[in-house]
This record gives structure tokens, C-alpha cells and sequence, in this order.
């Protein structure tokens, strides 16, 4: 026991050794979750319009003016060519192109239907679908009028309609600073972790200092575990900050237990940590040891379901995620903060992430060699 | 120059000895780019909801059927009150719960109205988002054809859709460049900023700065090699994206290729830059990865549209380069568009990528301390 607890001192005292790397571990947290938190929003404001109106009625001005109107649309071109708008289109200058035919006043005053023509810029496929809806949404409110109009008010009321109305449990104004924050906070300390845990094995096998090592009566398993927990302390350092952050900048709600959050981030960093020492006994150079760690960082990130929903993946990647540690935790950590679920809720995930926590750590303490 | 020929060949020599660097070289950005093309979507499929109907008629049958034979959704429970929504969602497998009211079918025949109500899981925005807005869709489609059974043509404004650039709605079109983006930036900066931290860091940095070669010569011979791997890798990339994804470069491939060794001359000029400020390869690899990879994935507008970010960010994503290069890669190859279109942008990455040789060489330290 007095062994491991030396080695750790070392390994404490070596990494803050390097000034830059000991303010590092703490403030890029600090600096990219106040400016990164706040940043993304899914919600879509300023589509930006080009109307056609080859009609110039009171009609296809009322319509215009409704769109307007909305906070959503914001008219930046009117033109009546259509080559030109297409090409604002293609310039990227507006999203979508509103055409209104001549005759769409004559036709609707008569009670005839009448076309419209949008075009949508659809790289961006949400973006299109998204603005899409709203654009009907607003032609539908504008329909209603013109039947009101038309026929008067109480016939149009004879007409079953649903209504939807809908909430976000948990959730009410769809804060995204509360979903990302989680989430980002789970994706530094993977970085950090795997990166600077890794990183420092194979610094020693490459300048050589392991053989100092090597050499002792040190166990296999000692010197795993004095690798795994000084960076396992930094990274759980860095979740309180990290919420200390999220409650006075972004007034993040915690409805569930502290300490189960923290028990979720410690098997999840002694995975990461794991994995990360695993690997570090494959490579010989810290350049590999890199690739390696870059491979792996990049893959687990876009895969853990932050910026996109996990159930859009197909099935095969769904069975991929489930080693994928980062899918574990931002799914446990929104679930505690969010949800307030209990230990009950979440006790799949997190026995399947000491699972994957222990298969690394021990393949880590099986492979590293002490002869060379 | 036949100096620094020696020089350059001595890089070459460097790198093709490790074989295994070589490897993962070439061998991540092609599992990435395929494993992402596939996995990395926004697109809704078998969404698990669960029904709480209080009413239990013939019309909630008939939405619940439209709404789970859509595709997009997967009924998995039925509730049977209130209190249970809570139970669902917590358990975080269902995304969203549909609720009917009571007497909802004799409701809509005889007061013409009833309510449906989504509850999602807000925790997830996205989701629920997505959610809300296709059974909105679904929904409001349902109301056409009742309103169409009950009164032809009260709907008299028709409009019509057509999908620019990306007709079938794939999110392929937007995640392809992206990652391209960000895996290139990444690698050509990780790769330039060790390779010469690491001279430093064993001190031969001081054996190549008593040769008779120049500093700028050091640098330009250290980045030679990577620049012609880089652009290999992103010839194969672009023809993977073109054979797996059937993503064809529709602008000049000429310009496409011109542009991306900008980039990468952008991205390794980046390298040096963040190298001249690192002493030891974990600085390097520190300011290079974590540093970077967040602020490239999330403010470039890789997944998440700059103009949807709140006030002062559209001046933090100007920083970022990996924006511009997301802009042309997206305009030449979906688009289509010529050089006047990305000029503009291919001007900040010149002037970026000046401004970054430039500090570079300012900061370059010829002695040691």
C-alpha cells in the first residue's frame, strides 16, 4: 500500500513539474465550457427569404406581410426573376424562395385553390424540414383567415381540427446549455484523461526512465494504478468545477444525487484511464501513442450521442456503442442532473460501465511488461 | 538546395521507417470518414413512444397506426395514467410519450376540436425536438384529410416544395465535408506540431540548427513530407465519399483540390505555430487536440449552423478556420459553385495561413534558451 501511495506522489509531482500542463488540465475546461456551453442552440431563427411575386395583389401582400410578421422568416430579397433568386439560392444568400404566381389573388378571393412554389436550400437537411414546417405553419394560420374571410367565421369552426400542444418534461424551455454542459464536461475530461494518462507511460518507455521502474520490486499492478489515479483525482477535480461552472454562469438545475454523478464519472474516467494505459503498452513513441489516442477520442465523441441522437445510428453502430464509454456517461450524467433518476435507473449503465471499466484496466495490467 | 533536397529526404526517411505511423496514417481518416458516413445522422428512424389514451375509440386507433406506420416511430408501451410518464421517461429508453384526451373521437365529431398532446424528453433537444415536429407533421396531415372528407377546398393555399441541392433529404450532404474538415485539421496540426517538439524535446532540434540550414528551411523540410501524405489522404477521401456515399464532386475537382491544399497548408502552417509555443510533445499534443477539437467540431458550423448561435459568436466562428474550408468544400462539391463564389473565404484562409507562417517565423528561437 505504501508503495502505490509514493508512486502517486511521483506521478503527482511529475506532472505538475510542467507549468503549462498543470494550468492546462484546469483551465481549458474552465475557458472552453464557458464559451462552448452557451454557443449551440437547435432552435433556428433568421431564415433568411426571397420572395417572387409575380402576383402584386392585396392578397400575395397579406401573405407576405405574415410572413414577415413572424420572428422566424426574415425577408431579405424581393425579385421577379426567378434565374436570380435561384441564384441567390446558389450564393448561399437565402435559405428558401417563396414564388407567387400571378392570378393567386384572383384564384383565392374567387375560392379557387392556389399554388405557391417554395425552393429550399437542403444540404443542411434539419435546417430545410425545420424552416419547411414553419413556412406551412404560417401559409396554414394564413389560410384560416382567408376561409374565415370567405365564408365567415362560424362555418370554419364546423370543421373537426386537433389540436396538438406539447411539453418538454424535464426540460420546459429546451435549454440547450442544460444538455450540453453534461456533455461537453464528459468529453474533457475523456480527452484529458486518455491523452495525458497515455501519454505519460509512453514518454517513460521512450526517454527510458521506465527501466528506473522496472527495475524495483514494483508491482504490475501498482504501477497501473499509480498511473490511473492521479489523473482519476484531476478528472474528477475538473467535474466540480465544471458544475460548479454550470450552477453560477448557467444556472444548470440538479435534481438528482451528487454522489452518484461522481460515482458514474469515476468508472467512467478509470475506463477511459484504462484504455488509455492499454494502449500505451502497444505503442513505442508518443507520436503513435497519438494517433492511437486520436483515433479513439474523435470516434467515441461523435458516437456518444451528444451531437447526434444515438437512435439515428443504425443497428450495427448501436452494438458498437455499447464499449463505447462516452455513450455511458452522457447518457448517466444527463439522467442524474435532468431527471433526478435514482441509482435504480440508471444500474444498467452503470454495470455495464464498471464491466468495461474492469476488462480495460485488467488487459492493461496484463500486457504491460516489465521485461524488456 | 541540394541542402535542403537532403534535408526533405531525410524527413521522408523519418517517416516511412515507422511503418506503423504509417498505418494509422492512412488507415483513421478512412475508417472515420466511413464509419461516420454512416453513423453520424440527424435523421429521425424508430423512435420509441409510448400511448397513454385516455379515450381508447376508433380515432386514436387511427392516429396512433398513422403515426407508428410512418417509420419514423416505434410504438413500445401503452400507459394506462399519468403517473407512468414519468416512469417511462425517466428509464431514458423512451423518447416520448402521445397523449390522448378523454372522449377524444365523440369530442371531435361533436365540438370539432380535440387535443393531443406530446410530452418529450427534454433533456435531449434534439430528440425532442425531431419528435415534436414530425407527429406535428403527422398530425397536421391527418387534419387535411379530415377537413378534406368534411368540406372539400377549405384549404385554398397550396404550396410546394422543392428540395435545392439535396433532394432526398440526406444528412450525408452535411456530415461528409464536416468531417473531412475537422479530421484534416486535426491531423496535419498534431502531426507538424510533434514532429518538430519532438526534435526539441531529444535535443536534435540543436544538431539541425548548427547545420548550415536556414530556420525557414527546417520548417519548410519538416512540413514537405506531411503535406504529401496529407494530400494523398485527401484524395482518398474525397474518392471513398464519392464510391461509398455517392457524394461526386459536381464543381472542378481541379479547384476542390487546389482549395484543400490551402487547407492543409493552413493547417500545418497552425502546427508549426502551435509547436514554436510548446516545449515538450505533450504541450503540443495537448494545445493541438484538446484545444482544438471542441471548438472545431462545435463552433465551425460542422453540425450546428453558425446563424443559429446566439449574439458575438458569428465573431468566434470567423476565427475558426475549419468554417471557410466547410463553406467551399460544401459549395464545390454539392453545389457545384465556381471560384467567384468561394473567393471570399478562400481569401481568409490565404491571409490565415500568412499570418500563421508569419508569427512562426517570429517566434522561431534560432538558439536553445
Amino acid at each position: 500500500m505504501r508503495t502505490i501511495f509514493y508512486l502517486i506522489r511521483k506521478e503527482f509531482l511529475q506532472i505538475f513539474r510542467d507549468k503549462f500542463i498543470g494550468r492546462a488540465i484546469f483551465g481549458v475546461p474552465i475557458v472552453q465550457m464557458l464559451l462552448l456551453v452557451p454557443a449551440v442552440t437547435f432552435e433556428i431563427k433568421n431564415v433568411k427569404l426571397c420572395i417572387i411575386d409575380r402576383d402584386m395583389t392585396a392578397e400575395s401582400r397579406g401573405l407576405v406581410n405574415q410572413l414577415e410578421g413572424s420572428t422566424f422568416f426574415k425577408v431579405r430579397f424581393s425579385t421577379f426573376s426567378e434565374q436570380e433568386a435561384n441564384n441567390l439560392l446558389y450564393r448561399g444568400k437565402c435559405d428558401l424562395v417563396l414564388q407567387i404566381p400571378s392570378g393567386f389573388g384572383k384564384e383565392t378571393g374567387k375560392g379557387n385553390p392556389g399554388k405557391l412554389l417554395v425552393s429550399a436550400n437542403a444540404i443542411n437537411a434539419v435546417n430545410a424540414q425545420l424552416s419547411w414546417a414553419y413556412l406551412n405553419g404560417v401559409i396554414r394560420d394564413y389560410n384560416i383567415n382567408i376561409i374565415a374571410e370567405n365564408t365567415g367565421s362560424l362555418s370554419f369552426a364546423s370543421i373537426p381540427q386537433i389540436q396538438v400542444t406539447n411539453r418538454y418534461w424535464y426540460n420546459e424551455l429546451l435549454n440547450y446549455k442544460y444538455y450540453m454542459l453534461p456533455g461537453v464536461l464528459g468529453i474533457l475530461i475523456l480527452a484529458i484523461g486518455f491523452i495525458l494518462a497515455g501519454l505519460n507511460l509512453v514518454k517513460e518507455k521512450e526517454s527510458g526512465t521506465i527501466e528506473q521502474i522496472n527495475v524495483t520490486p514494483v508491482k504490475k499492478y501498482h504501477f497501473i494504478i499509480a498511473k490511473m489515479v492521479p489523473f482519476l483525482i484531476i478528472g474528477l477535480i475538473d467535474i466540480a468545477i465544471g458544475l460548479i461552472i454550470g450552477k453560477l454562469t448557467f444556472n444548470i438545475p440538479f435534481e438528482g444525487s451528487i454522489a452518484l454523478l461522481f460515482l458514474g464519472s469515476a468508472i467512467f474516467l478509470i475506463a477511459v484511464l484504462g484504455l488509455a494505459l492499454l494502449m500505451s503498452t502497444f505503442s513505442g513513441t508518443q507520436q503513435q501513442f497519438m494517433f492511437t489516442a486520436f483515433f479513439f477520442i474523435i470516434i467515441f465523441v461523435l458516437m456518444s450521442g451528444i451531437f447526434t441522437p444515438l437512435e439515428s445510428m443504425p443497428v450495427w453502430a448501436q452494438k458498437l456503442d455499447l464499449i463505447n464509454p462516452a455513450a455511458y456517461v452522457m447518457r448517466i450524467n444527463r439522467m442524474v442532473m435532468l431527471k433526478g433518476s435514482t441509482f435504480r435507473d440508471i444500474s444498467r449503465d452503470i454495470f455495464s460501465l464498471t464491466l468495461i471499466a474492469i476488462a480495460f484496466t485488467s488487459l492493461a495490467v496484463n500486457r504491460y511488461r516489465k521485461t524488456a | 538546395m541540394k541542402r535542403f533536397l537532403g534535408f526533405v529526404k531525410k524527413e521522408f526517411l523519418h517517416i516511412f521507417r515507422d511503418i506503423r505511423t504509417l498505418i494509422i496514417l492512412f488507415g483513421i481518416p478512412v475508417i472515420q470518414i466511413l464509419l461516420f458516413g454512416f453513423v453520424v445522422s440527424t435523421d429521425l428512424k424508430n423512435a420509441q413512444v409510448a400511448f397513454l389514451d385516455l379515450s381508447g375509440d376508433e380515432m386514436t386507433q387511427k392516429i396512433s397506426d398513422k403515426i407508428c406506420s410512418s417509420g419514423f416511430f416505434m410504438r413500445s408501451e401503452t400507459l394506462l395514467s399519468y403517473n407512468d410518464i414519468d416512469k417511462v421517461l425517466r428509464k431514458n429508453k423512451i423518447k416520448a410519450v402521445i397523449v390522448f384526451e378523454k372522449n377524444f373521437g365523440r369530442k371531435l365529431i361533436s365540438e370539432g376540436k380535440a387535443a393531443i398532446s406530446i410530452i418529450t424528453d427534454g433533456s435531449e433537444p434534439n430528440m425532442a425536438t425531431l419528435i415534436t415536429n414530425y407527429v406535428t407533421a403527422i398530425i397536421t396531415d391527418f387534419n387535411r384529410e379530415l377537413a378534406g372528407t368534411q368540406a372539400a377546398g377549405t384549404f385554398l393555399v397550396q404550396p410546394e416544395v422543392r428540395m435545392f441541392y439535396n433532394p432526398s433529404l440526406k444528412s450525408h450532404f452535411m456530415f461528409v465535408p464536416g468531417v473531412i474538415t475537422l479530421i484534416m485539421i486535426l491531423i496535419c496540426a498534431l502531426m507538424t506540431s510533434v514532429t518538430i517538439t519532438r526534435e526539441k524535446e531529444f535535443g536534435t532540434m540543436e544538431v539541425l540548427l548548427v547545420s548550415p540550414l536556414k530556420p525557414v528551411q527546417i520548417i519548410l523540410g519538416k512540413v514537405m513530407p506531411y503535406f504529401l501524405l496529407s494530400f494523398i489522404n485527401v484524395i482518398m477521401i474525397l474518392m471513398l465519399s464519392w464510391l461509398v456515399f455517392g457524394l461526386p464532386v459536381k464543381g472542378s475537382l481541379v479547384l476542390l483540390l487546389a482549395e484543400s491544399m490551402l487547407y492543409i497548408l493552413m493547417s500545418l502552417s497552425l502546427g508549426i505555430l502551435i509547436s514554436t509555443v510548446s516545449k515538450t510533445m505533450q504541450q503540443a499534443i495537448f494545445i493541438s487536440f484538446v484545444g482544438m477539437m471542441l471548438p472545431t467540431i462545435l463552433l465551425s458550423g460542422f453540425i450546428f449552423p453558425i446563424e443559429n448561435m446566439p449574439d458575438g459568436y458569428g465573431w468566434v466562428a470567423a476565427l475558426m478556420p475549419p468554417k471557410y474550408f466547410i463553406i467551399i468544400i460544401k459549395n464545390i462539391m454539392i453545389k457545384g459553385t465556381g471560384f467567384l463564389y468561394v473567393w471570399k473565404e478562400t481569401l481568409v484562409l490565404t491571409v490565415m495561413t500568412t499570418a500563421f507562417i508569419w508569427l512562426s517565423i517570429r517566434k522561431f528561437k534560432i538558439r536553445l534558451q
